[in-house]
Parts: C-alpha cells; structure tokens; sequence
C-alpha cells in the first residue's frame, strides 16, 4: 500500500504489467474473473495528499483516495460541480459510497457510469501520473480522452495511476444537474443517465452548454450538436424543444438485453434532458417558463 | 511480508495492526485477505455475516473509522491502523445496546442473518445523525438487505433506538389468554442481535478440510470422460470423489428419486454436480476443480414446458418430460359456459423467481468416535435429510445423525438436498470433518426455485357477476429434477379458480422437466402464480361488467357452506368475507382523504408529481394449511419438565425465521402454566427430537404446534396427580398459572411439584404424536385440506406516465389466520410476505437463456430493498379452525399470495394496461401505455 504517488509508480514500473492500481476496488473485487490476476495489487486510496478534495487555479481536484461519499459531502463540490453530487450521491448505498473513489470508476470506463457522465458535462479532466526512468510524470489530460470502449480505458492501470480528477469551478450564472433512470430487474446498471451544465450571458441568454450521457455509445457521450444549438438561444419552452429533438437526432442509444430496449432509452432521453437541464437553468438564475 | 505456515502449506502474508471492538489486535494475514475473511476466521467473530460476496447485500457491514463498509470486499490491509467495529462490541457489560434492544422489541428479527448487518448500518446511521427521518433511514439502509421482515419493523426499531415514537402498530387480536396470543419477543432473538447465534458456517472442527463441488456448466450433455487424476495430485488436495464414490443410492429426492447425487450418465442442468472436492483450504479446493477434466458430448436443450411435451422435443429423463399431469374437475363446463353471459380469455405467464435467503447454503459432515456420520446443516427437513444421506451412504438410518443448524432464512428453498450427502461422502473419505459453503454464485445456479407457469384462462359469468364456469390451463417448468414440482403444480391446479365457489370448473396442469435449474418449494407453493392468473382474469371480467372489483369477489367468495373445486365442503372457518369487509372499509376511508378522485373510482392524481398517476387494486388469496391430499400430516413433539421449574420442548422442526421457536413456546407455557422465558424449545437434531415432519406448507403452528399442546397437557396432567397428592386437593380443581399450582388459596411451585414426581420416580419427559385430521387425494370429492387461510388485499401504487417506473406505495391487508398465537411474530410473517410479493410483482426475476443463468450473481437478482417498503395497515381476522392449536391455522404463505394481482390490478386501474407477465417491466410498460394511447386518440 504506498503512501505517495512517486512510490506507487515506481512499483508498477517494478512488476512491468503483473501489478494493478485500484481505487476502492467495490468494482474491482465483485468481478470473480480477472484474467490474467495480476500478481499485485497497487492500492491507491492510501497516497497522502490525494484522500481529499480541494481547490487550486480555479479548479476543484478530487484525489484518487477521495470515496463518492466525501464527494457527496464536499462543501466545494456542492457549491460548484452540483451535477457531480447528484451522481455521485446516487451510487450504491453507503458501504459502496465509502469505499468506491470516483477515480477508480473512472479508471473502469463503463458508458453508463454516473460519475464519468457528470464529470464529462463538466469538462472534467483527469492527472494520470506514471514512472519513466524511475521519474514521476504527471500528465492533465481531458476525460474525452480516457474512454476507448465499454470496460476500455485509455489508462492502463498495470502502468499508470489516474492520480485525481478537477473539473473548473463555477463560474457565475452557471449551473449543473444530474439525472438518471434505474431498472428495477435484471442488471444494477442504471438504463440511462444524463448530465447538463448551463452557463448563461448576463443578457439571459444561453452563453454555454455542456451535456453528456449514457449508455448511447460505446463511451460517455458529449452531445455536441445540442451544444451548439442551445448557444446564444433564449431557454424558453420551444428553444428546449426543439434542443431535445436535437438531442434525440444526435444520439443512438442501443438495446442492450436484460436492461433496456433502444425505444426506451428514447422515449426516456427527454424525460432526463427536461430535468436536468431545467434544474441546471434555475441552478444558473434563470426564469424558465414551465 | 514473512513466509507462515498454514495447515502445513506455505502462504505469504503480512501483519495487520488495527483495534477491534476497542481490543487492539495484531495478525498475520494474507495479503489478499478481505476484512470479512480476518474478523470471522481469524478473530472468531462469526456475527459478521456473509451473504453474497459481491457487495451487493451488506449484511457483511462492519465499520472502520465509524463509516460502515462491506467487510466481504474490504481488503483486509486497508484496515491497518483502523478502528473496527462488529457486532460483538455492540453491548457493553451484558447491557444491549439501544439499537439491539429495540430490534428484539420490535420483532425486526426473524432468521436474524441479516440483523448484524441492519444493526451496524443503523449504529453508522444514529452515530451520525440522532434523529433520522423515514427517508434518511431508508437512504442509509438501501443496500442492507433484508429477506425475512420486510423492513417495516427495522424502520420501527431505529426510530424506536432513536428516541423516536416507533411505538409497537399491531392489528387487534382477540383478547389473549395467559400467554398465547401475546405478542412477545422471539426467545432466540437475544443471540441474534449480539452476533452470537450461530449458523451452519460458524462452527469449525479442529482439523477440518473445506470441500467444493464441480458443476457441469451446461445444461444438457452425456458424461464421456471424468478424469481427476491431476486434482488429486494438487497438493492440500485430500479427496476427489465422483459417482463412482457413491456407494448407496445414486441418486436422491424428496418425492421422486431422480435427482444424481454425483451425476454419472448425463448432466441436466449447469448447476448439476459432477465431481466433489476435499482440501486443505477452500482456495486450494477451488483450484483443484479447475483440474478435473471432464469430457462432455452436448445434448439438444429445452428450455420451456410447453416446448418440453411436444413428441419430439429432447428428453430430460427417459421416461419423458412429463412429471405430473394434474387434473381437477366439477360439474360440467360445456354447461358452465352456456350459462354465461360473459366470457374473458387471457393468458398469463409468471417468471422463475429466486428465494434469495441471505445464508447461502452450508453442511458440515464429520465421524463421531463411534463410526457415525454427524451432518450440520441448516435444513428445512432434518429426518428427510437424514434418509437420504443414509441411502447414499448406504448404511442404515440409525448410523447417521442430522444436527439442524439456525437457518438464515429458507422460503421453501432449504428443503432439497444440497451439500448434506457431499460432507457425508468426504467425511467418511477422509475420515475428518469437512465443511461446504457455497458461494451466493453457486447457490445461485444450484437450488431449485419457485416454478415459471404459462397460463391459459376462460372465465365466465352472468351479468350480475355470478361465476358460472372456469377452464384453466397451467404449464410448469419444473426443471431439471421433480424436487417439489409435482406437489407444487398440484396446489397451483387446486387453487388456480380463487378463493371462489365456482359451479362448473376444469383445470389440467402440466408440469414438465427442461433443462433449466430444478423448481420446488417457494412460499406461496404454486398458489402465488395462480393468483396472479385468476385474479387479474377476475379484475378483467370486473372491468367488462362494470362491476366494482370488491363487489364481484364478494359474491362469489368461498363461505361455509361452500364447495370448492376438487369438491370440498367448507364446514368452518372460512374468514374469507370479514377480510373483504375489513379491507374494504379502510380503502373506502383513504379514498375519502384523497382531493379530486374524481373521474374513474380508485385513481387520482397529485399536484406535485404531475407525470405520475395513482390507482388502488385489488386481489383476494387462500392457501391450504399442512400437507393434504391424503397425505399422512403427522408430527411428534417430547416435552419435559426439570427439577427447576424449567421445561424444554424438543421436535425436529425448522425455525427458518418464520417464529416457531416463539409458537411453541409459547403454547407450552400457556397449557404448563408457566412464564414464556422458563420454557427452552430445541429444534432439530434427529437424535435428541422426534420428527415434526417438514416446515413446509404452512403446516407447523397447526401440526407440530397441535402436537406441543397435547404433549403439554399430558404432561400437565400426570404433574396435576402429582401436586393433587401435595396439596390434597383433587387433581381436576388444581390451576397451573405462572409458576404454580394452586388449589384455592393454596399454591406450590411448578418445579416442587417436579421435584416430587422425580422423587417418586416418575418421568417427568414424554411424548406426543399428534396427527393431523384425515385428508382425501385430489380426485375424490372429499376434504382435500383441514383449513384454508383466507386474505385480502388492496394495493395503492404510483405510475409514471414518462417512464414506466411504477411503485407500490400502501398495502391494506387483512388475513384470516384462525387465531393469532403470538400477534408480533405474525404481523412479522404479514410485513415480510407482502414485501416479497412486491418483488414478485415488479422486481423479481431468475433469467434463463436456453438453460443458461444469466442471473448468476445477486447483482442480477433484484429483491425489494427498505426502498420498496410500502406503507402496510394490517387487519387480523381470527374464525377458528375448531382443529387448530386454540384455533389456528397457517400463517407463513398466505399474506405473500395475492400482493402481486392486487399491484398489476392497480395498473390496470391506473393506465388500462393488462399485465400479463411479471414482473411488471417498466420498459414494457411504457410503450404498452403508448400503444394504447394511440390507438385511444386515432
Ligand atoms: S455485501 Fe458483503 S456479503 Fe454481501
Ligand atoms: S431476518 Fe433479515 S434476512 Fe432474515
């Protein structure tokens, strides 16, 4: 269990891919199948200086030791990435929200994960940290970025650590939301979840959206064109409208057995947008017709 | 890191310094070692419990630092430097913590396996935040789950620990005698709540092996080749056995014997067994299955009843996939259905659900000194356990001794064979004790479930509601192996017209072999998918005359003087009506609370939820009480009384959390006149208790509590000639009442009076064999059952118009129990069965794919959490069944019977859509209520 960022490299480095970082592991240690074990797990919940949450440059860091319950808990988090808690506050019950860090799911890469899907529509980005010649590297990357494939991250957790997420405080007029829809049977995934940020111009106007979701592709999906559209329009009933139909042409959500059918991830895509971006507009200061 | 040795193998590990209950404790453990694993093997502290491995269920909680966390997937190491915090340091100097206390008061403990786990979240809880609203309680405990209690009672018990009014809402009883009747707390709940009651994993054996078996993982193929010569030679490997191994019966079962102990020809379903393994360490065990080659040629698999009787489908067994054919007839349908001025068709389907109690399975077998087999196991039915190790091992029954363990719930799924002959075999084997625990993953694909049934259903009636004529078709899938299914489909032909009195009825079941995971035993019986078919079809039929749905069971409802459908006449106790009234009356009540039910009766809307609309339904139920059908219900209970005044009650009865210990003692001390507490009851152990026949049924406050208080009254008796000497008085005029005997003004002691008797060289230890009225098979007209309980139920729930998401928010029950012995225990038993059936209807489902589980880890099993918990007014009626025990019948099934029909019902009122499988599927749902629309508004 190494106590700094240096060391736990260095010990990746040292077994050459027979070692494995893990987060709080509530992932990692349901899945009986590892193939092939690695012959060490690197535990990282423990590294001094990243169990916490704090702020710098502008910024809100979450450290690779930080579990979805500090999150919930943090004043900082609360006041700026208000999306973040609400995913986070959502997932498993609090043994798992102890225990589970949101670097670690993230590291996991699943396109319905509530943290990724939140922290993505908040322009996360994520410090991977690995050894090269026995030299600690850092590296800021943006969380698009992380995601190869379902289960597939860019991060390979035999040689790099993802040391910490941040996200860019609040800026004024700015607010976040999360929502989510959960089967009752089959599989304790969630069918869909979605996240919005909305920044609006002090002429009421929407200055900036950011909105992700999942599972409507391979990855955590950023709604780019829906973006766009909503940039420079008043949020009133027909702009959010016709942003849904937008919303609904750019993505693709897939059946997936025991959990969802294509037609019903559509039919429920408006329903999440509605509500999150609506809490996201009033969190900003707007007066939305309703 | 240092090298140990571990039962003479080498393991690496490393030291783990940390504080435990306030002891600091320093251990070696491997360096993969969870929590769970230190503080139960390690440490001795058994009270920590493991449920599924997966971090799914959290009865493993434990706290580190005061924050509760899954023990089962904690790494050991992290924990270093940590404050621990179990079960076991909950009380202090023998003072039960609030929270403990408050659970035993509330009866928030039932199989008590999940109790740690609720307590240590609730401490978590409380410790953080003094006074928790319902929701906070409900948001802390979301992913401790609990099987038995439904969590009304836990919600109480908190609020209670909290300071809170979680004052004691049971539903009026009659007025209670001495001690039957009252509600008092469970005399095993004290060891339950301190982590001191002990399941079948928590005894170990000094040199004890661990065992595994090797399951086939397809689900239908020849054996060509089982070689186990590599396993064998894995060291810490002491026994590899396959059916070669066997030398008795090769295969087992309750009712048919066709189920392979170890399977020798072919293998029927993924969960078969193939190979048996004894090692050093269950890691070691584990690994050696790994090495057992076994050579399979696959076989065609069917996967479906209906499927399976086609002539040229595959056959399971060589006799064909017919298990039973069932068939139930009165009067003349043809002539039925003339007489009908409406008739409604439908079909229903119910899924393969699973039991979900929160023990998985565990035996343990060891010699005793004298050559004897000793079993622990934590069984549904101990003397059938004891048979059928016998006949495997091929010895006589005398040579093998069943030691019943507390059982951590069982629902109807502890009542087959699981590892019981396995120990058996690798004791004798290896000649030392040997320990099997499944793994949630194999309990799992393993145990036989409650059975998949197809319905096709006529129904028909006159215009004022009258039923005229019933033609109902079931198919069951019982899997790979008969288990139950032939008795289980029997009950669901036999109850599949309601609680009516039909004229004219024809019902054919068909329970046919396939090669998915056995069904058996699952409370309700078969009855519970029945319900669900007749009572949505009765709904249907309501719906189509415009009658009120109330209104339409009344005037069919079963009463005395009626005939049920194998040609029962009802003599008595038939409550069936007065639960209608009850629940009746409080639903008119709520509706008359709510604003703006205007529009159809029974739906309304809320301001603050504008995409959601609420609909109330309704469903009656009834279930059989003890075996029936001509079979010989019979159970034997031993009392004795000792010299300090103390009695014990001894039979071979399960306690699977349902409260029998509370039933029987409780009757013991009313009838011996005695405090509850002076009375000890010990259940199990085929050598120390007379056989109480099987906890299934609902059969054992009625058959085994009848045999208690005849046993009792003996015993009274002989003690009362007694006593007649002491206080010269006749026997006839003495009183027995707390404690004492009294003859007037004269009074002594219960024990002096024991005293005496020994002293005069009586036994004070007898016996009673109390067997239960005679009944008929099905197909002779006669009393197919000695008493039916009767329920009725109104369900209120919520649809989302957007999503589909539908919630059970208020249950109004009422059941007819004939006499409510202990009104706790039961109101235990209602909450309990009612939140099941929530998950029956709408969470619920074991999914198979061509004889595939794909729900092989709890996390693909969802049961209702504290979440689901609705709010339950429960109404007790009490016609005494004049054969009952002070008029009793059975209370374990029939509150979780007609939940399900009375949600789906509710749905129907809500949004015009028919469910016609379970469980409800939001996804389903939603596009359903969006066909309807369109077709509605084009
Ligand atoms: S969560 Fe640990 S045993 Fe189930
Ligand atoms: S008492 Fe909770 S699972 Fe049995």
């Amino acid at each position: 269990m190494p106590e700094t960022l240096e060391e736990a490299v260095r010990l990746l480095a040292a077994y050459d891919g027979r070692a494995r970082a893990v987060g709080g592991g509530t992932d990692y240690f349901v899945d009986e199948a590892h193939q092939p074990a690695p012959e060490v797990l690197v535990d990282v919940t423990r590294i001094a200086g990243l169990r916490r949450i704090w702020e710098q440059d502008g910024y809100i860091v979450i450290g690779c030791g930080a579990s979805h319950a500090q999150i919930v808990a943090s004043p900082v988090v609360q006041a700026h990435g208000t999306a973040l808690v609400e995913a986070c506050g959502q997932i498993g019950g609090p043994q798992v929200r102890n225990v589970a860090t949101l670097a670690g799911n993230i590291a996991h890469a699943l396109p319905a994960a509530d943290g990724s899907i939140a922290l993505l529509a908040l322009d996360g980005e994520a410090l991977v940290a690995w050894a090269e010649a026995g030299a600690l590297i850092q590296a800021w990357r943006p969380l698009t970025q992380l995601f190869r494939g379902p289960g597939q991250s860019a991060i390979d957790s035999t040689r790099q650590v993802l040391a910490a997420v941040r996200f860019r405080a609040r800026a004024a007029m700015e607010g976040s939301a999360f929502a989510r829809v959960m089967r009752p049977q089959g599989v304790a995934l969630p069918i869909m979840g979605l996240a919005v940020r909305v920044r609006l111009g002090d002429d009421g106007v929407i200055a900036d959206a950011r909105i992700a979701l999942g599972p409507v592709a391979p990855t955590p999906f950023r709604a780019r064109r829906t973006e766009d559209f909503l940039r420079s329009r008043q949020p009133d009933a027909l702009t959010l409208r016709e942003a849904t139909n937008t919303l609904l042409s750019e993505t693709h959500p897939r059946t997936s057995p025991h959990r969802a059918t294509a037609e019903y991830r559509r039919e429920v895509i408006p329903v999440l947008f509605e509500e999150a971006i609506g809490k996201a507009l009033q969190r900003a200061g707007a007066k939305v017709a309703a | 890191m240092t090298q140990a040795t571990m039962n003479g193998l080498t393991t690496r590990t490393a030291q783990l310094a940390f504080t435990v209950n306030g002891r600091p404790v320093t251990v070696d453990v491997r360096p993969s070692a969870f929590l769970a694993d230190v503080l139960r093997e390690q440490l001795g502290l058994t009270g920590v419990k493991i449920g599924c491995n997966e971090a799914e269920c959290g009865i493993c909680t434990v706290l580190v630092d005061g924050m509760p966390v899954n023990s089962c997937i904690y790494p050991a190491l992290k924990a270093n430097g940590a404050r621990v915090e179990t079960i076991e340091g909950l009380a202090c100097d023998g003072q039960l913590h609030p929270l403990q206390q408050a659970f035993i008061e509330q009866g928030a403990v039932q199989c008590g396996f999940c109790t740690p786990g609720l307590i240590m979240t609730a401490k978590a809880l409380l410790d953080a935040n003094p006074h928790p609203s319902d929701d906070d309680i409900k948001h802390a405990l979301k992913d401790t789950y609990c099987r038995c209690t439904g969590y009304v009672s836990v919600i109480a018990a908190i609020k209670q620990a909290a300071g809170q009014n979680g004052h004691l809402t049971l539903p009026e009883t009659r007025p209670a005698l001495n001690v039957v009747g009252k509600p008092l707390p469970r005399p095993d709940a004290i060891a339950k709540v301190t982590g001191a009651a002990k399941y079948t994993d928590d005894y170990t054996f000094p040199d004890m092996l661990h065992a595994c078996t090797l399951r086939a993982g397809i689900p239908h193929a020849r054996i060509v080749r089982i070689e186990t010569s590599k396993a064998k030679a894995l060291p810490g490997v002491v026994a590899v056995l396959t059916h070669e191994d066997v030398p008795g019966a090769k295969n087992h079962g309750l009712v048919y014997q066709d189920w392979p102990v170890l399977c020798y020809d072919k293998v029927r379903y993924v969960g078969d067994a193939v190979a048996i393994v004894a090692a050093e360490t269950r890691e070691i065990a584990e690994q050696a299955l790994r090495l057992i080659e076994v050579e399979y040629e696959p076989l065609p698999v069917v996967d479906d009843p209906v499927t399976a009787l086609s002539p040229d489908a595959p056959k399971v067994h060589a006799q064909g996939n017919l298990l039973k054919h069932i068939h139930v007839e009165k009067g003349d349908i043809e002539h039925g259905f003339a007489e009908a001025d409406v008739i409604v068709e439908g079909e229903y389907e119910t899924a393969t659900t699973e039991h979900a109690f929160l023990e998985p399975e565990c035996a343990i077998g060891r010699l005793t000194d004298d050559g004897r087999i000793e079993v622990y196991v934590g069984s549904q039915i101990p003397y059938a356990d004891r048979k059928q190790i016998a006949a495997a091992l091929g010895v006589p029954e005398s040579q093998v001794r069943v030691i019943g363990t507390l059982i951590g719930g069982g629902f109807g799924g502890k009542e087959d064979i699981a590892g019981q002959i396995h120990v058996a075999l690798l004791a004798r084997a290896t000649g030392r004790p040997v320990k099997m625990l499944y793994r949630r993953s194999e309990s799992l694909i393993f145990h036989p479930k409650r059975h998949a049934v197809k319905f096709k259903l006529k129904v028909g009636a006159k215009r004022d509601g009258t039923f005229t004529a019933m033609r109902i078709e079931l198919w069951g899938d019982t899997g790979a192996y008969a288990s139950l299914g032939d008795k289980v489909m029997t009950r669901a032909a036999t109850h599949a017209s309601g609680p009516y009195e039909v004229p004219h009825v024809k019902i054919d079941c068909y329970a046919a072999y396939t090669n998915n995971v056995p069904a058996g035993a699952f409370r309700g019986f078969g009855v519970t998918q029945s319900c669900f078919a007749i009572e949505s079809a009765i709904d249907e039929l309501a719906h189509k005359l415009n009658l009120n749905p109330i209104e339409i069971r009344r005037k069919n409802a079963l009463r005395v003087g009626s005939t049920t459908n194998t040609g029962a006449l009802i003599r008595e106790s038939c409550g069936l009506l007065e639960c209608i009234e009850k629940v009746e009356g409080a639903l008119k009540h709520d509706l008359s609370q709510v604003e703006g039910c205007g529009g159809a009766p029974w739906v309304f809307r809320r301001p603050d939820k504008p995409d959601c609309v609420y609909a109330w339904g309704f469903a009656a139920a009834y279930k059989n009480t003890g075996l029936g059908g001509g079979a010989n219900d019979c159970s034997t209970v031993e009392v004795e009384a000792f010299g300090d005044g103390s009695v014990e009650v001894r039979t071979s009865a399960a306690e699977i959390g349902q409260g029998l210990v509370a039933v029987l003692a409780s009757i013991a001390a009313e009838e011996l006149g005695l405090p509850y507490t002076q009375v000890h009851v010990l259940l199990s152990d085929t050598d120390l208790t007379p056989d109480g026949g099987p906890t299934t049924a609902s059969r054992q406050t009625y058959v085994t509590g009848n045999a208690a208080r005849l046993a009792s009254i003996k015993l009274r008796q002989q003690l009362a000639a007694v006593a007649a000497e002491m206080l010269d008085a006749p026997a006839e005029s003495l009183t027995f009442r707390e404690g004492q005997v009294r003859a007037g003004d004269r009074a002594i002691s219960f024990a002096e009076v024991v005293q005496q008797a020994h002293a005069e060289g009586q036994s004070t230890r007898l016996s009673h064999l109390y067997e239960a009225p005679k009944t008929q098979p099905l197909g002779t007209g006669g009393d197919m059952h000695v008493a039916f309980s009767y329920a009725a139920q109104a369900a209120l729930v919520e649809v989302n118009e957007r999503t589909g998401e539908v919630a059970c928010l208020k249950v109004i029950s009422a059941t007819d129990v004939g006499r409510a012995i202990n009104p706790l225990a039961l109101q235990g038993q209602i909450d309990g069965g009612i939140v099941m059936c929530i998950g029956n209807a709408l969470t619920e489902e074991f999914i198979q794919e061509k004889g595939i589980p794909y729900t092989n880890r709890l996390a693909r099993y969802k049961m209702p959490s504290i979440r689901h918990t609705p709010e339950i007014v429960s109404f007790i009626v009490e016609d005494p069944a004049a054969d009952g025990p002070y008029g009793a019948k059975g209370v374990g099934e029939i509150s979780s019977i007609p939940t399900t029909p009375a949600i789906t019902n509710a749905i129907y009122t809500a949004t015009g859509v028919r469910v016609r499988r379970l469980p409800v599927d939001q996804d389903w749902l939603l596009q359903a209520m969006k066909r309807r629309h369109q077709t509605h508004t084009s």
